[in-house]
C-alpha cells in the first residue's frame, strides 16, 4: 500500500534519512520505533509530503506522491499527531468534518459521518457532538483527533506519537481501542513512536530505525527473539525480555486444545502475560480457553514458560 | 475574599473590609469635598476662579444626597462579598455618579454664580475627584459582580443616555463649559467628525500595511530584525517632530504633483497628520500580527496542513480567528493611540478636536481646552471599552 524507495533526507547537509526502503502492506499496522532524532516522524511526514524528500521515490496506492498536489493527497490520508492539533475555536463535530467539508462533502453526509465516528470512537454523539475541545479530557480529545484522521474514510492513515502526551491508563484504553478500529476497518497505519510497549502491543510489522536508517523490520516476536544488532537488543530491552515475549505471544499458541476444565475461561487472543495476571490473581496453575469458534482448551502456568 | 488567603503567621484581620476599594474611594472623595473647591468661580472666562467648596456650592439637599451614598457604598465595603451586594454597590456608585454631575450643573445655576453675565463657574478639582470616585466604584463593582458583556454595555448606554438627558433637560447650562460648547455648537459636530475621520483615515492604511508586514516578518525571519528597528524609530520620534518634519517634504510633493495637491495633499493639513498617524500605528499592528498569529499553536497549523488545508485555508481558517484576541488588542492599542495622537494634529492645521485644546491654552481659557479634551477621552475609552469586551469575549470562546 505504502512503497518507500531509496529515500533520503538531509537539513542544511545533515542526514535526517538516509537511503531508507520500506513496503507496508495492505492493511498492515507498521509502528516506526526508534528514539529520538532517528528520523521515524521525518519518515512519516514524507509519506503526505509535509517534509519533501530529497532523493528516492513514494507510492501511495501505487501513485508517486509527487505527481498529486500536496493538499489532494493529503485529503486521501488521515493524519493524526501528538497533542491532537484540534483546532481550538471548533466544535467536535466541526473538527471530525475538516477533510469531508474539504473535500466538498454535501452537509446531511457530513453529518451523519460525524456521529458514526463519534459512536466508532464511543463517545456519545449528542453529548459530544456541541462541545469544544477544551471542554473535553485529554483521552477523549485524542479520541476526537483519531475520529479526525478517520473522518473522510481514508485507505491509509498516519499517526505520529498520538498517545504520547495522555496519563498511561488512558493510553491503555486508546490503544485497546486503535486496535480493534484496526481489526474493523483494516486500514493500513503508519504509527511512530518511541515506547516499545506500545510497539509490541500494536504493531503488526515493526520498522526500527538508528540515525535515519532502517535497522530491522519484522513482526514484534522477531524483534525479541532475533534482534538484528546490539543496538536493537538494546532498544527493545535487555531486561525484562521475559515478560515482552510474554506480552507479544498469544494464548492460542500454547494451549492445549480438545482439553477442558471448570472455570471462567480466557480468550484464545488474549496474551500470555494477561493469562499469567490471571493465574496470579486467581491463585492457580491453569486456566479454560474458548476459542472465537466455540473451540475450547486448557493453558497452565507451564505451558507459559515452555 | 481579600481576607480568604491568608500567609501563614499573618493572622487574619476580620475588621478588614472585604472589599477594600469601596472605602478607600469613598474616604478619597470626602477629603476632596473637604479640601478642594467643587467648582470655580470667576468674573468673566478668562480669569482664574476662586474655588467653592461642595456644601455652599450645591446647596444642603445634594450635599444631603452625597452623603448618604458615599456612607451606603463605604458600609458596602463591609458586607459580605455577593454578587447581590456588588450589584447593589453598581447602583448606588452610578447614582453617585449622577448626582454629582447635578450638583455641579445647579452649583453652576445657583443665584450667586449666575450673579453677572459674564461671570463663570468652572468644575473645581473637587469635581473630578468625587465624580471619578463614582466612576470607579462603578468599574470596581461591574468587576466584582462579574457583569457579563451585555450588562456591562447596558450599563454603559445607559450612563451615556443619562448624561444626554440631564445636558438635554438643561441640567448643565450654567457651567461655562456648558456655554463654550453652545457658543462652538456649529463647528464641535464638524470637529468630532474631522476627529473621527483623521482616526479611521489612519487606521484603515495602517491596517492594510502593518498586517502584511508583520506576517512578512512572520514568514522570513530575516526580515524582523531591521523592520522592527525601522519601526520602533518611528515610535520614539515625538509626535510634533514627526509632524514638523513631515511638512516641507509633503509641501514639495504637493507643489510637485498637482494632481496630488489638488487632493490636499501639502505642508500642512489633514495630509501630514494621517502619514504621521500611520507611521505611529505600524509597529503596533505589525507586532500584534507576528505575535498574534506567531503564537497560533504550532499543532493546529501542522494537522491543518496534515489534513490537506491549503496556506490560504490555513490562514483564514486556523490562524486568524486563533490569533484574533491579539489582533483586537493591537487594533485596540493604535486605535486609542491614534485618538489621542490627532488631537495634537490639530497644532498643522489638520482639524479635530485638538483644534479646541490649541485655542483654549492660547486663549489661557482651560474650559475650552475641555471641551477638546472630554470628548476625545471619552471616544479613546469607548473603543477600548468595546474593543476589550470583544476580546474578552474571543478569548474566552477559545480558552484551551
Amino acid at each position: 500500500m505504502i512503497e518507500i524507495a531509496c529515500v533520503s533526507k538531509a537539513y542544511d547537509g545533515r542526514a535526517v534519512v538516509s537511503d531508507l526502503s520500506l513496503d507496508v502492506p495492505r492493511g498492515a499496522f507498521c509502528v516506526l520505533l526508534g528514539p529520538s532524532g532517528c528520523g521515524k516522524s521525518t519518515t512519516l511526514r514524507m509519506i503526505n509530503r509535509l517534509v519533501p524528500f530529497d532523493a528516492g521515490a513514494i507510492r501511495v496506492g501505487g501513485e508517486d506522491v509527487t505527481r498529486v498536489a500536496p493538499e489532494a493527497l493529503r485529503r486521501r490520508i488521515g493524519y493524526a499527531i501528538q497533542s491532537t492539533g484540534l483546532f481550538p475555536h471548533w466544535r467536535v463535530a466541526d473538527n471530525i468534518a475538516t477533510v469531508p467539508r474539504l473535500l466538498g462533502w454535501p452537509e446531511n453526509r457530513v453529518a451523519a459521518r460525524v456521529d458514526e465516528l463519534l459512536a466508532l470512537l464511543r463517545l456519545d454523539p449528542a453529548t459530544y457532538r456541541g462541545k469544544y475541545p477544551h471542554q473535553l479530557s485529554g483521552g477523549e480529545q485524542q479520541r476526537v483527533g483519531v475520529a479526525r484522521a478517520l473522518a473522510a474514510d481514508p485507505d491509509v492513515l498516519l499517526m505520529d506519537e498520538p498517545f504520547g502526551a495522555v496519563d498511561p491508563i488512558t493510553r491503555d484504553a486508546l490503544q485497546e481501542e486503535l486496535l480493534r478500529i484496526h481489526r474493523e476497518t483494516q486500514k493500513t497505519i503508519v504509527f511512530v513512536t518511541h515506547d516499545i510497549e506500545e510497539a509490541l502491543r500494536l504493531a503488526t510489522v515493526i520498522a526500527i530505525m538508528e540515525a535515519g536508517r532502517l535497522v530491522q523490520l519484522g513482526s514484534p516476536l522477531d524483534m525479541l527473539e532475533n534482534p538484528a544488532s546490539d543496538f536493537v537488543r538494546e532498544f527493545v530491552g535487555v531486561t525484562g525480555i521475559g515478560l515482552k515475549l510474554l506480552a507479544v505471544r498469544r494464548v492460542a499458541e500454547r494451549m492445549r486444545p480438545g482439553e477442558a476444565m471448570e472455570g471462567e475461561p480466557i480468550a484464545a487472543d488474549a496474551t500470555l502475560a494477561e493469562a499469567m495476571a490471571e493465574m496470579v490473581a486467581r491463585r492457580v496453575g491453569w486456566l479454560p480457553v474458548r476459542g472465537p469458534d466455540g473451540a475450547a482448551g486448557v493453558i497452565t502456568l507451564a505451558d507459559l514458560v515452555r | 475574599m481579600s481576607t480568604a488567603a491568608v500567609a501563614p503567621g499573618v493572622r487574619s484581620v476580620s475588621w478588614l473590609p472585604r472589599n477594600q476599594v469601596l472605602p478607600v474611594l469613598v474616604l478619597a472623595a470626602v477629603l476632596a469635598a473637604a479640601s478642594c473647591g467643587f467648582v470655580a468661580l470667576a468674573p468673566n472666562r478668562l480669569m482664574s476662579g476662586t474655588p467653592v467648596m461642595l456644601w455652599p456650592a450645591a446647596g444642603a439637599g445634594w450635599c444631603a444626597a452625597l452623603a448618604a451614598m458615599a456612607a451606603a457604598l463605604a458600609a458596602l465595603g463591609f458586607a459580605p462579598a455577593r454578587r447581590a451586594t456588588n450589584a447593589l454597590a453598581a447602583v448606588i456608585a452610578g447614582a453617585a455618579l449622577f448626582a454629582t454631575l447635578a450638583a455641579a450643573g445647579a452649583a453652576a445655576a445657583a443665584p450667586a454664580a449666575s450673579a453677572s453675565a459674564t461671570a463663570t463657574v468652572s468644575l473645581g478639582a473637587g469635581f473630578w475627584v468625587i465624580a471619578g470616585c463614582a466612576a470607579l466604584a462603578l468599574v470596581d463593582a461591574l468587576r466584582r459582580a462579574e457583569a457579563s458583556a451585555p450588562v456591562q454595555l447596558a450599563v454603559a448606554a445607559l450612563a451615556v443616555a443619562g448624561f444626554f438627558a440631564m445636558a438635554e433637560a438643561g441640567r448643565f447650562d450654567a457651567l461655562s463649559l456648558a456655554r463654550e460648547y453652545m457658543s462652538r455648537r456649529e463647528i464641535f459636530a464638524a470637529a468630532v467628525l474631522r476627529h473621527v475621520e483623521l482616526v479611521v483615515a489612519a487606521i484603515l492604511p495602517a491596517l492594510a500595511i502593518g498586517v502584511p508586514l508583520g506576517l512578512l516578518a512572520l514568514r522570513r525571519k530575516r526580515v524582523e530584525a531591521p523592520l522592527f528597528a525601522v519601526l520602533n524609530l518611528l515610535q520614539t520620534v515625538p509626535s510634533i517632530a514627526l509632524f514638523g518634519l513631515l511638512i516641507a517634504p509633503l509641501s514639495a510633493l504637493g507643489r510637485a504633483v498637482p494632481a496630488l495637491g489638488a487632493l490636499g495633499v501639502g505642508g500642512v493639513g489633514p495630509a501630514p497628520a494621517i502619514i504621521a498617524l500611520i507611521l505611529y500605528a505600524l509597529l503596533p499592528v505589525a507586532r500584534n500580527t507576528l505575535a498574534g498569529i506567531g503564537g497560533v499553536a504550532p499543532a493546529a497549523v501542522d494537522a491543518a496542513r496534515g489534513m490537506g488545508m491549503t496556506p490560504a485555508q490555513i490562514f483564514r481558517r486556523v490562524e486568524v480567528p486563533l490569533a484574533l484576541p491579539v489582533l483586537l488588542a493591537g487594533l485596540r492599542i493604535v486605535t486609542v493611540q491614534a485618538i489621542g495622537l490627532a488631537v495634537v494634529a490639530a497644532l498643522i492645521g489638520a482639524g479635530g478636536l485638538g483644534t479646541f485644546v490649541f485655542d483654549g491654552l492660547g486663549q489661557y481659557a482651560t474650559d475650552l481646552v475641555l471641551l477638546g479634551a472630554l470628548p476625545a477621552i471619552a471616544m479613546a475609552l469607548a473603543v477600548d471599552f468595546l474593543l476589550r469586551l470583544a476580546t474578552a469575549g474571543l478569548s474566552r470562546h477559545l480558552a484551551a
